[in-house]
């Protein structure tokens, strides 16, 4: 993605400089990807609906794990800043630790849902809810693995000497605000899958 | 950043070196070129090529169904063709032309920039589209996807599984171009205008490319995860459009429709917006009601996102919704008809010419206004219960279709030609052109109102013998219109080699992307051009003096 925007810049700043749209370009690509994860809502919603029972019988939805799990995903929500404050005072060696810790809560959130998977003792093929459950906790799995990636590349970039500042971190900002918007796709659906489905 | 970028890097800087008018080489055109002119008419060539293959298998059709029974074509191949003809007109033809196209050529030249604000992005959402072609192409080996363009489960679910799962894909590569694209003009359009630009001085081309870009991306995101979720029951075992394990097929046709329902405004809207170009350029008189057709693209865009249902009224829909459906599918005539009186209040009194861009402009006011009636008619829930997938849907979409959006692209084609390559196209090929396209469309699909209103069901291959001579007729319609092509194609071909050379500006015109050499400079200007007037003012002095006259008189 990054790599991209260089690109970008070097091809129109022959003459005049234009501002840095990049990030009203995420923002604007973030809206649509949203109502991505807002058909998957609606498709749940419309399921549970029509459904005579909800959850099937036979079908728990564990809460545990998932919810410590949100915990961490939210908590990272501000780790994450804090990188983006230290870079924004030209501390590099802020944004790398806190990118890192970031990164390695993702990297928990994973790996807890992943555990989630195989303790639950029904697939996605089991009956309808189960088809609903993990369409929507793997498509903000995927969304969650592609912030992470996003992350590791902001920390892999910053190795270099000034690739980072305080005038100049424009794809740090980007990462964080990816990070943030699968952090709130998440409490919907935490909300949606797991609090409406328990209560 | 890639060797090609590099490549493509140092080629602009040796080429601002040596010249500055100089163009890209032809075999430039073929490889991943971020320049927004190069990438406009990219997608108008590939997208051509897909309008003939798409045009081939309506052929096809046609002659199939010049006769009753199933003799010509075996009935999955023409379920096949049927099918792929509709995917491939609306994914691969009009879309990518009409936005994809025009929009990439136009809106960097239209406000003042010197390309689109991602331009690598730009050239990855084009090369996605050759990509979804070659995969519909493949889907063939596999029997070819049979179950409509609108692709309804259960029928999707069973028919041709491979070539369906293809499908898919290919709409979903489509999809993510468009949504890609979309982004890149709503930036462009939003943050790179020339700053002596007025906003009521924006051309209303890109109004209607910011309303489509809008629509786009709140739409095909539904899209893109009600196809995933199809090919998730086809290939994975899920159940979610299957009613035995407690999924629903209608909520399938909901998350179709709140797509492509929209789409259908994204073939139309970026056509008003060339219509509002060419009109007044041929007519040389202001827009009438600039305010008011560039609101109306929005309205359009914001009353189009709730109009989905109306596909939807022999589902099983409950009442309430009928009601509401067609409350909101009426209102959507109004903005439309705004525009309509907009345009014919341009041309009286004006000066018209009547170029072959002018003569497609006028015949697609013409035609889009029987779509647009019809499109009421079936807008109306007690009515379309009884038309509901007949032949009188398949005359009403292409009306709006192919007497809208082809005639639209037709006249921007005639219009920007002279810009694109620098040459003028053969005027008297471009009335042959016009004549046999006009006479072709409606011979093929005015009587189609009359056999849906009889009863005779859309998407079949055999049908009752009562409905034969009709329908020969309708074959005829389709022969010519096929036939109409070979003088368009040749007069594209020939000028682009031959043709007499156009100079900067051959019709007069006043928006910006008339104020650079034709073809455009790589980077559009050597400097950038300073906005003083609106877009519109044609025949200014004339109206002054008029005025002057009215007073003295």
């Amino acid at each position: 993605m990054q790599g991209s925007i260089d690109v970008t810049q070097s091809a129109v700043s022959h003459h005049e400089a234009h501002p840095d749209l990049r990030t009203i370009g995420l923002l604007t690509f973030l809206i649509s990807e949203s109502l991505m994860f807002g058909a998957l809502f609606a498709t749940y919603l419309y399921l549970k609906g029509s459904a005579a029972q909800w959850l099937p019988e036979g079908t728990e939805v564990e809460l545990l794990v998932p919810s410590i799990n949100t915990i961490i995903l939210i908590s990272s929500s501000f780790v994450i800043h804090k990188g983006d404050t230290a870079i924004k005072k030209n501390d590099v060696k802020g944004l790398r630790l806190w990118y890192g810790v970031t990164a390695l809560m993702g990297a928990i959130f994973l790996g807890g849902q992943i555990y989630e998977y195989l303790s639950l003792g029904y697939g996605l093929t089991t009956n309808i809810f189960a088809n609903c459950f993990y369409m929507m906790t793997g498509f903000h799995g995927l969304h969650v693995l592609i912030g992470l990636l996003l992350i590791l590349g902001v920390i892999w970039r910053s190795r270099r000497e000034g690739h980072y500042s305080k005038s100049k971190h424009t794809g740090v900002e980007m990462a964080e605000i990816y990070w943030h918007f699968v952090d709130v796709i998440w409490i919907i659906l935490f909300t949606l899958v797991y609090i409406l489905t328990a209560f | 950043m890639t060797q090609a970028d590099e490549k493509q890097q140092i080629a602009i800087d040796a080429t601002m070196q040596s010249s500055e008018h100089q163009a890209w080489k032809w075999y430039q055109y073929f490889t991943f070129n971020t320049d927004h002119k190069v990438i406009g008419i990219q997608y108008l060539v590939t997208a051509f090529f897909f309008y003939l293959i798409g045009g081939l298998m309506a052929v096809a059709v046609r002659m199939e169904l010049a006769t009753p029974d199933p003799d010509l074509l075996d009935p999955s191949l023409y379920n096949a063709f049927m099918t792929n003809h509709g995917t491939i007109m609306i994914f691969l033809w009009i879309v990518p032309s009409a936005i994809g196209g025009f929009g990439n050529f136009l809106i960097p030249l239209m406000v003042g920039a010197r390309d689109m604000a991602f331009p690598k992005l730009n050239a990855i959402a084009f090369w996605l589209n050759p990509l979804a072609g070659g995969l519909l192409l493949l889907s063939f080996l596999f029997g070819g996807s049979q179950s409509g363009w609108t692709a309804y489960p259960p029928l999707s679910q069973v028919t041709a599984p491979i070539a369906q799962s293809i499908w898919i894909l290919m709409i979903a590569l489509v999809g993510t171009s468009s949504i890609l694209g979309s982004l890149n003009f709503v930036v462009t359009i939003l943050w790179m205008k020339v700053p002596s630009m007025r906003w009521d001085q924006l051309p209303l081309f890109c109004w209607a490319i910011l309303a489509t870009s809008v629509l786009a991306l709140l739409s095909t995101p539904v899209l893109t995860i009600g196809l995933v979720l199809l090919l998730f029951d086809i290939n994975f075992g899920t159940s979610f459009y299957k009613p035995d394990a407690g999924g629903n097929v209608v909520l399938y046709q909901h998350l179709f429709w709140f797509y492509s329902h929209p789409a259908v405004y994204l073939m139309i809207l970026p056509i008003f917006g060339i219509m509002s170009e060419v009109i007044p350029v041929h007519a040389r008189k202001p827009i009438f009601g600039y305010k008011a057709i560039a609101y109306s693209s929005l309205a359009i865009c914001l009353v189009g996102l709730f109009v989905w249902v109306h596909h939807m009224f022999t589902s099983g829909t409950p009442g309430w919704m009928r009601m509401f459906f067609t409350i909101s599918t009426l209102l959507v005539a109004v903005p439309t008809g705004v525009k309509i009186f907009g345009w014919v209040a341009t041309l009286w009194a004006g000066k018209i010419r009547y170029t072959s861009a002018m003569l497609f402009a006028i015949g697609l006011l013409s035609m889009f206004v029987m779509g647009g009636l019809g499109g009421v008619t079936l807008g109306t829930a007690p009515f379309d219960l009884h038309v509901h997938d007949t032949y009188y849907v398949v005359g009403h979409f292409h009306y709006v279709l192919f007497g809208g959006s082809v005639f639209g692209i037709y006249s921007g084609i005639y219009h920007w030609f002279p810009k694109m390559t620098g040459k003028l196209l053969n005027e008297p090929l471009g009335r042959v052109h016009f004549g046999l396209t006009f006479i072709g469309t409606h011979l093929t699909f005015l009587p189609m109102h009359y056999l849906g209103l009889q009863g005779m069901p859309r998407r079949v291959a055999m049908y009752d013998p009562q409905f034969q001579s009709v329908n020969q007729l309708c074959t005829i319609g389709a022969f010519i219109l096929g036939a109409s092509v070979i003088p368009f194609t040749i007069n594209i071909v020939w000028s682009w080699i031959k043709g007499v050379p156009a100079g900067d500006n051959p019709w007069n015109a006043l928006t910006l992307e008339w104020t650079t050499s034709s073809p455009p400079l790589i980077e559009n200007w050597e400097e950038l051009p300073v906005v003083t007037h609106s877009p519109y003012e044609y025949g200014r002095d004339r109206i002054k003096a008029d005025s002057v006259a009215t007073q003295a008189g």
